[in-house]
């Protein structure tokens, strides 16, 4: 039968050179969110301190994706048929918050 | 006859008649990343209407220390969200979501170790990996009903706030927040706030789910006789985008 018979399983060994790049992209996120937290406290708003945030954020983003969800690593049709189409979160965006800056100058 | 040989002998086919994957990854993994891609699109919209309806409004202009919550203008959040569990009425800014995102981060790291161990087939690092993502994403989920319950009964000194209450305008006290009233600032604030966070919190929930599912499945062996553990790395990326979502919630609620 063939239930009877165990399947051969063979485990192989941590890859340490893979955890330790794992525990690095993990360190990196960690300093870039400590040194937002710094930004938040030692700056005053203003346009310059959102410019920091976007640029950290979509640093910390690249990260998650491009090693963490492995992206880097998959093949270049994959990563541009999933990066191609964030390109209407910008016109979504820049469209939006030009109306949202237009809306204050409307009397409802 | 040597040109049907290619589809009449050869059990395999051929690269244009699906022989093999054109993105080189299986079916649910290209379905997960495009199911991914649908949901970075909902949560653009929630952020980027947020970023509509904030712009729409005034902007706060004093110092931070002179700051007190007016519906007149878009409350500064280190100034809402400064409260921590256990250290009531110190003024703590921003401490408690550095920590629900420090947990969060955390997660992510074991849930991409547990997938590393599923690619070597070993069960037990797997369940290991597994059950420390399942801590985090449940530590995260109260970290998240405790803020809610803050923000929702408010700080000690209650805010003036103008409410429309049978067709006459009438000023009264108000502390915390609901979807009709809030004391922080204008009342789109509260509801971002409900909305923004609700959904990526039930985001983390479902995940939560999907993880023990996964737990649940190595535990059982299931993935060890099928021979492999790529339900881990499709949960993964589901997993590691509630992580990504969260990064850009903390920067545009909580940083900006």
């Amino acid at each position: 039968m063939a239930y009877t018979q165990e399947p051969q399983i063979t485990v192989l060994p941590p890859d340490k050179e893979k955890i330790k790049k794992l525990w690095t992209v993990a360190g990196i996120l960690g300093i870039i969110t400590a040194f937002e937290f710094l930004v938040a406290f030692t700056m005053g708003h203003g346009p310059l301190k959102t410019a920091i945030f976007v640029g950290m954020t979509i640093f910390k983003a690249a990260y998650i994706v491009g090693e963490f969800m492995h992206l880097r690593y998959e093949s270049k049709v994959l990563l541009w048929a999933i990066l191609i189409p964030l390109i209407f979160i910008v016109w979504m965006l820049i469209a939006f918050i030009y109306e949202g800056m237009k809306f204050s100058e409307v009397n409802f | 006859m040597a040109h049907t040989s290619a589809t009449t002998v050869s059990p395999e086919r051929s690269t244009w008649d699906g022989g093999v994957s054109p993105m080189g990854a299986s079916y649910g993994k290209l379905m997960m990343w495009f199911f991914l891609l649908s949901d970075a699109f909902t949560f653009s919209s929630l952020l980027i209407t947020y970023g509509l309806i904030r712009s729409a409004h005034n902007a706060y202009t004093g110092t931070v220390e002179a700051f007190t919550f007016s519906a007149e203008y878009w409350p500064i959040p280190e100034k809402v969200f400064e409260a921590v569990p256990f250290l009531h009425g110190i003024s703590l800014p921003l401490v408690f979501v550095g920590i629900m995102t420090f947990v969060l981060i955390m997660s992510s790291v074991t849930m991409v170790l547990a997938v590393e161990a599923g690619h070597r087939m070993d069960k037990k690092a797997v369940e290991k990996w597994m059950l420390w993502t399942l801590l985090g994403g449940i530590i995260f989920l109260s970290c998240q009903a405790w803020e809610w319950a803050h923000f929702i009964a408010g700080t000690d000194t209650p805010t003036l706030v103008k409410d429309f209450v049978n067709g006459t305008w009438v000023t009264k006290e108000v502390t915390g927040a609901s979807l009709r009233i809030n004391q922080y600032g204008p009342q789109a604030f509260a509801d971002f706030f409900f909305f923004i966070t609700g959904f990526h919190g039930f985001h983390v929930f479902s995940g939560v789910m999907f993880n023990f599912l996964i737990f649940y499945n190595t535990f059982t062996g299931v993935y060890e006789r099928r021979g492999s553990y790529e339900m881990v790395e499709k949960v993964g990326l589901y997993w590691h985008f509630v992580d990504l979502v969260w990064v850009f919630v903390f920067t545009f609620f909580y940083l900006v």
